[in-house]
């Protein structure tokens, strides 16, 4: 579990997570979006909260699936469109379990961990908008 | 003593991200603390003023705005969050 203001190594990333002994990799990447002409992309979080946000996440993954590693990335500070911005991987014995934790992972990331977004095109800077169909996304993780 | 801390649009409109205060003993949850903020007219007001727009943590934990803020170090007030 990683924030960082530096660039992601994604072939760094898949060697260690290929090396975690398990028969299945699975990846998703973030890209900077250029909706609508955007220049720069300005990522803000809460440090310590950010952390916690993250390992609790980490943590409920290793409880909810059998993962022989996880891995998340995400990027702070000033990003152009097409740069990463955020990046979780995750090893396990089959698909099933790899891909179904790594979906989790990216999708509660969305609504749990305190990161803002702000968008600049020209002079015109603005803070994304809580979308619902996030929240959406992170409510089919939640146990019934 | 509380730390305040504030983030994204909070920030900018209220001018500092971070600063201390001491609200009265009457002020007993995160929505009272905005209120009393809030008080403060300008940037304050501005942030402050529609508490639909707004999330909280007490002491780095997410909560609801109606948790209590007795004993609590660190209350960061904030829009909601848009990782990822």
């Amino acid at each position: 579990m990683l924030v960082t203001e530096a660039a992601i190594d994604i072939a760094a990333e898949l060697d260690a997570l290929e090396r975690a002994c398990g028969g299945a990799v699975a990846t998703f990447t973030g890209l900077v979006r250029d909706d609508g002409g955007v220049e720069e992309l300005f990522l803000e979080h809460y440090p310590v909260a950010t952390e916690k946000a993250l390992s609790d996440l980490a943590a409920e993954a290793a409880r909810r699936w059998s993962l022989a590693a996880a891995t998340v990335i995400h990027r702070v500070g000033a990003m152009a469109p097409g740069e990463r911005i955020v990046f979780v991987g995750t090893v396990a014995a089959h698909r099933a379990e790899a891909l179904e934790a790594c979906a989790f992972l990216i999708d509660r990331l969305k609504t749990d961990a305190p990161f803002w977004k702000r968008e600049t095109r020209g002079q015109d800077a603005r803070w994304v908008g809580e979308r619902e169909s996030d929240r959406d996304a992170a409510d089919r993780w939640k146990r019934s | 003593m509380i730390d305040l801390l504030y983030f994204a649009w909070v920030r900018e409109s209220i001018g500092i991200g971070h600063e201390r205060a001491t609200p009265p003993a009457e002020v007993a949850n995160v929505a009272g603390l905005i209120d009393w903020l809030a008080m403060r007219g300008g940037g304050y007001a501005e942030a402050l003023g529609d508490k639909t727009r707004l999330r909280a943590a007490v002491d780095q934990l997410f909560v609801p705005l109606d948790a209590s803020i007795a004993g609590a170090r660190e209350v960061a007030i904030f829009p909601p969050v848009t990782g990822g």
